[in-house]
């Protein structure tokens, strides 16, 4: 019984993400484009974008190669279940136990791994300078995602995303220091990954500026509804990890009824309701910086998280 | 109980009875299948008789001494769990790199240069991890040296090799220097040359630091430890591509097993500020490896590069150990030397087959730059695929192998805040932060690795006229992915066969993983943590079939080829694509101006000139600068200086030993 109501949570939970993803990013816009006094397209625009992409054909470049037609899967499953193994709206999945922090951030490694190689696939430049730009930054995020990993795994005593959400739910967590660092690391990275302002710029056409943009140049189809539809689960995946880690209050626990549940899902819509309406304000008030700056960015993001974990190590005999 | 080392004993002897056939026979033409036949026979039954002692739960050691080497003491030999251990690695890799050298010595233009060598390089690996006394070890590790030096000169007529072989036989000269001394020093003033009585005496602090310092220098200089790594990058490559996996993928790790035996075994007590330098010294060579490895342009060096990182992985695993078995907390430090082991293992799966890949490329097109490679995914789909399979792998991405080894070293920093000295608290984050860019840079070079080499369109008419390797070679390849896959997804199977290590080494071992529900890993219990490879790889094997399979059926399945797009702006040329160099220019920008004082010149014609601009790319390699051209200029000066002493008359000889003659006799009267 316990089994089946841990597997339920965990099938709900996945297709929760897949479902809500979308609709993050198309809030997301609209939010953006009221700021600029716009109308903005509907909330249901990425969903009407997928569905048209899903529907076209897919135009191949003559030289791609198999690789380029099974990355998009790839990423896609990647993504998906690093996502859902993210507590949303309750702890205690029936899977969590799968993979750990450290985990889920090498999942997204392998995502990226695959969306680089298709971009030098082809053999075109904007493909190539894609790769390279992506490549660079993730090489400065993920060692400061890995330490924010270790920051967090060393307050809870696991790395185990269940068991910190649920650590970081009791009451004897407290204000720490190396919590706020590892807090505004953490959302930095999370610009840097998602490819937000101003590291990247999500809605740009302009080829040179581009990161993530041109390295997914070539695709089309159902092939470029898989990776929107990643990219748009990954944007769900950290906010909710953001929220899940450091908001973790109304995640229902095992055990509880189910109006818990109910109120878990409540909760979480309107943390990412919260963490949209933050996002949009922060990139409408900043502009994109240049490529080469944002290795000082993430080399902050860093040095906050080795500073946070190098407290808690140091803390430890105090 | 000697079985087991007594058959091991008669398959090093038949890989040197192999060695003398080679000799007399290597200029038929049947040799080659033949010596590569009989080697991968012997060392398959080899490495079935080392994994039967392991895995059997042969709790006895199986000994053995021969009436050889010094008068009185004889040769000692041993088989323990630790050398089973690495019987397998050496045993298996010689297997695999045999297999693939049926098909890849078919082309060797000089087999008589090659086939001795490389069986007596195997017999070499195996005496020097079953030897049980100093002599045997030291002989047997100089004849493994030699072997593989006479194999780095194989195709000794291109200048590089030479050079190559002339510094890794200083490099390997030191190195031996170095382990003799640290021998010499734990046999003592009583001279106990067998390893059962070193191991029962407790040398004093003092000797205790001195030899880890030497073997520091004597195992580190083999197994590519920064800053003694200069040869490697070197010598791995210029050897035939099985012999540079065998040398990259198992030689560096029968130095680890030196290292491992002296300091765990044979010292058994570290102290803990010695745990600093090994962790130091790690990180150091993770993050300088890879990133040389980045802005390496030749396939086989960047190869060699990032073996400097997974031995510098290793050592930051056994630094851990060695700290926690300094503070008294055996299932830490049994949890961080499995994470070694199984490192080990993986690190000879993955960088066998890579370079068993690049040597197929080399094969083929015979190139092994990259900036000349491309397209390679149309022309050798197989190799193209196992290559990528090996980088995965070796990028530590799950659900491959490379991931599973590594998660347990981050496991077991998230252990470290329990030490008690802050010299420690302070190194392990800042070694932990290093391991994870060292990581993240393995991901970003192996995109670079595999995306250049075998991805775009081709930049040479070599790389155009590729095509597929023979079946031998892809065999070889084949069985190493679907290792490092099922490794990565069944870590608990191998975590299980090595607790017999930990448990002779630490005294303490890893929790039954078999046990676990789902085959799932767990730490230890206090990391509280888990990860599954299996259910992590079905899961994402079903989301991607489900994904394929929902859109394939509900949504549109054309496909229309067409020309690049491009944005509009198609390159009429291949070379006009992103290159290698390219490719690392911004982690050169970001990184390789603190690590390489790298500088970029662009040097423009003047206007109206129809010339074409040029990029100037500088770069240093800091260590070689600091550490190697001061001291070759020092020996230069030296021997300048010296010289002068060869052309002197008789009486000035004379009067200079009679001088020293008396400056002996002072000494010796003052001598206390």
């Amino acid at each position: 019984m316990a089994l089946t109501l841990a597997l339920l949570i965990q099938g709900a939970q996945m297709l929760l993400v897949l479902a809500l993803a979308p609709l993050l990013t198309g809030f997301l816009r609209k939010v953006k484009a009221r700021l600029l006094r716009r109308q903005g397209p509907s909330l249901l625009q990425p969903y009407r974008d997928l569905l048209r992409l899903l529907r076209k054909e897919v135009v191949l470049a003559d030289n791609a190669s198999w690789l380029f037609r099974v990355t998009p899967y790839l990423v896609f499953a990647a993504t998906w279940v690093a996502a859902a193994l993210i507590p949303t709206f309750a702890t205690g999945l029936a899977f969590s136990w799968t993979a750990d922090l450290i985990a889920i951030v090498a999942l997204l490694g392998s995502a990226r791994f695959f969306l680089a190689l298709s971009g030098l696939d082809v053999g075109t430049s904007f493909g190539g300078i894609g790769s390279s730009r992506e490549v660079m930054i993730a090489s400065l995020a993920e060692p400061a995602m890995l330490l924010i990993a270790f920051s967090l795994a060393l307050v809870a005593g696991s790395t185990q995303l269940s068991t910190v959400a649920a650590y970081m739910a009791s009451p004897d967590v407290g204000l720490r220091v190396s919590l706020g660092m590892s807090l505004i690391a953490l959302v930095m990275v999370a610009i840097a990954e998602n490819a937000r302002v101003p590291v990247d710029n999500p809605a740009t056409h302009l080829e040179l500026t581009m990161i993530h943009e041109a390295m997914i140049l070539e695709y089309s189809g159902r092939h470029l509804a898989m990776i929107e539809l990643a990219t748009f689960l990954k944007l769900l995946l950290y906010m909710s990890l953001i929220s899940c880690l450091f908001v973790p209050w109304g995640l229902a626990q095992p055990g509880d009824w189910a109006g818990a549940y109910a109120v878990g899902a409540m909760t979480y819509i309107a943390k990412l309701g919260v963490g949209g309406v933050l996002l949009a304000l922060f990139e409408t008030s900043i502009a994109k910086m240049r490529v080469f700056r944002v290795p000082n960015f993430l080399g902050a993001a860093l040095m906050l998280a080795l500073l946070a974990t190098l407290i808690l190590f140091v803390a430890r005999s105090i | 109980m000697m079985a087991g080392v007594a058959a091991l004993l008669w398959g090093v002897a038949g890989l040197l009875g192999t060695t003398v056939l080679a000799m007399a026979i290597s200029r038929r033409t049947f040799a080659t299948r033949l010596v590569y036949s009989a080697t991968l026979a012997l060392c398959f039954v080899m490495f079935a008789v080392a994994a039967l002692h392991l895995l059997g739960g042969n709790a006895d050691d199986s000994k053995l001494t021969l009436p050889l080497g010094l008068p009185w003491i004889g040769a000692h030999f041993r088989l323990d769990a630790l050398a089973a251990f690495f019987l397998i690695v050496v045993n298996f890799g010689g297997a695999a790199a045999s297999l693939y050298g049926l098909g890849y010595g078919r082309h060797e233009a000089a087999p008589h240069r090659v086939l001795p060598f490389f069986a007596a390089f195997l017999a070499g690996m195996n005496l020097v991890v079953l030897a049980s006394d100093a002599f045997s070890f030291l002989l047997s590790w100089e004849f493994m040296s030699l072997a593989s030096w006479a194999l780095v000169i194989a195709h000794h007529r291109e200048p590089s090799h030479t050079r190559a072989g002339f510094i890794y036989l200083v490099m390997a000269s030191a190195g031996t220097f170095a382990l003799l001394l640290a021998f010499a020093l734990l046999a003592g003033p009583a001279g106990t040359y067998a390893f059962s009585a070193i191991r029962a005496t407790q040398p004093t602090p003092l000797v205790e630091a001195v030899v880890l310092g030497l073997m520091l220098v004597g195992a580190g200089s083999k197994a590519g430890l920064v800053p003694l790594h200069v040869w490697l990058p070197l010598a791995h490559p210029a050897a035939p591509s099985h012999v540079s996996a065998l040398m990259s993928g198992v030689m560096t790790k029968v130095a680890v097993y030196a290292f491992i035996r002296v300091v765990f075994d044979l010292m058994g007590h570290p102290t803990w500020w010695a745990s600093l330098v090994v962790l130091f010294l790690g990180a150091l060579s993770a993050v300088l490896g890879i990133l040389h490895a980045m802005m390496e342009n030749d396939l086989k060096r960047l190869l060699a590069y990032s073996t400097i990182e997974n031995i510098g992985i290793i050592f930051v695993s056994l630094g851990l150990a060695m700290a926690f078995k300094a503070n008294g907390m055996p299932l830490a430090a049994a949890l961080s030397l499995t994470a070694a082991l199984f490192h080990i293992l993986n690190h000879s799966f993955f960088k066998s087959l890579l370079f068993f890949g690049a040597g197929a490329v080399l094969t083929t097109t015979g190139e092994r730059n990259m900036e000349k490679l491309g397209g390679l995914i149309h022309r050798m789909p197989l190799t193209s695929f196992v290559f990528l399979a090996g980088c995965v792998a070796i990028s530590a991405l799950p659900p491959f192998n490379g991931f599973a080894s590594e998660w347990l070293t981050f496991q077991a920093i998230l252990l470290s805040p329990e030490l008690h000295q802050w010299g420690l608290k302070v190194m392990v984050p800042a070694v932990g932060g290093l391991l994870a860019l060292s990581a993240a840079l393995a991901v970003a070079t192996f995109v670079k690795a595999f995306g250049i080499t075998f991805l775009g369109r081709p930049r040479s008419p070599a790389a155009e006229g590729a095509h597929e390797v023979d079946r031998f070679s892809l065999t070889a390849m084949l069985i190493l992915a679907v290792l490092c896959l099922l490794t990565g997804i069944l870590p608990g199977l191998v975590i299980d066969a090595l607790s017999p290590v930990t448990t002779a080494l630490i005294g303490s071992r890893m929790p039954v993983q078999l046990a676990q529900p789902w085959l799932t890993t767990v730490p230890i219990a206090e990391s509280r943590s888990s990860y599954n490879g299996l259910l992590v790889f079905l899961f994402i094997t079903m989301s991607a079939s489900l994904a394929v399979f929902v859109i394939h059926k509900l949504a549109s399945r054309a496909v229309r080829r067409g020309p690049a797009w491009g944005c509009g702006f198609p390159d009429i040329t291949p070379v006009a694509q992103y290159t290698g160099t390219s490719f690392a220019e911004p982690i050169r920008r970001v990184l390789g101006t603190f690590a390489f004082r790298a500088r970029e010149s662009v040097e423009m014609p003047p206007p109206g000139s129809l010339e074409p601009a040029r990029l100037r790319v500088e770069m240093h390699d800091l260590i070689w600068e600091a550490l190697y051209q001061p001291l070759v200029g020092a020996v230069e000066y030296a021997t300048t200086k010296l010289n002068y002493l060869q052309f002197l008359t008789i009486r000035r000889y004379l009067t200079l030993v009679f001088g020293y003659l008396v400056f002996l006799l002072l000494v010796l009267a003052i001598w206390p």
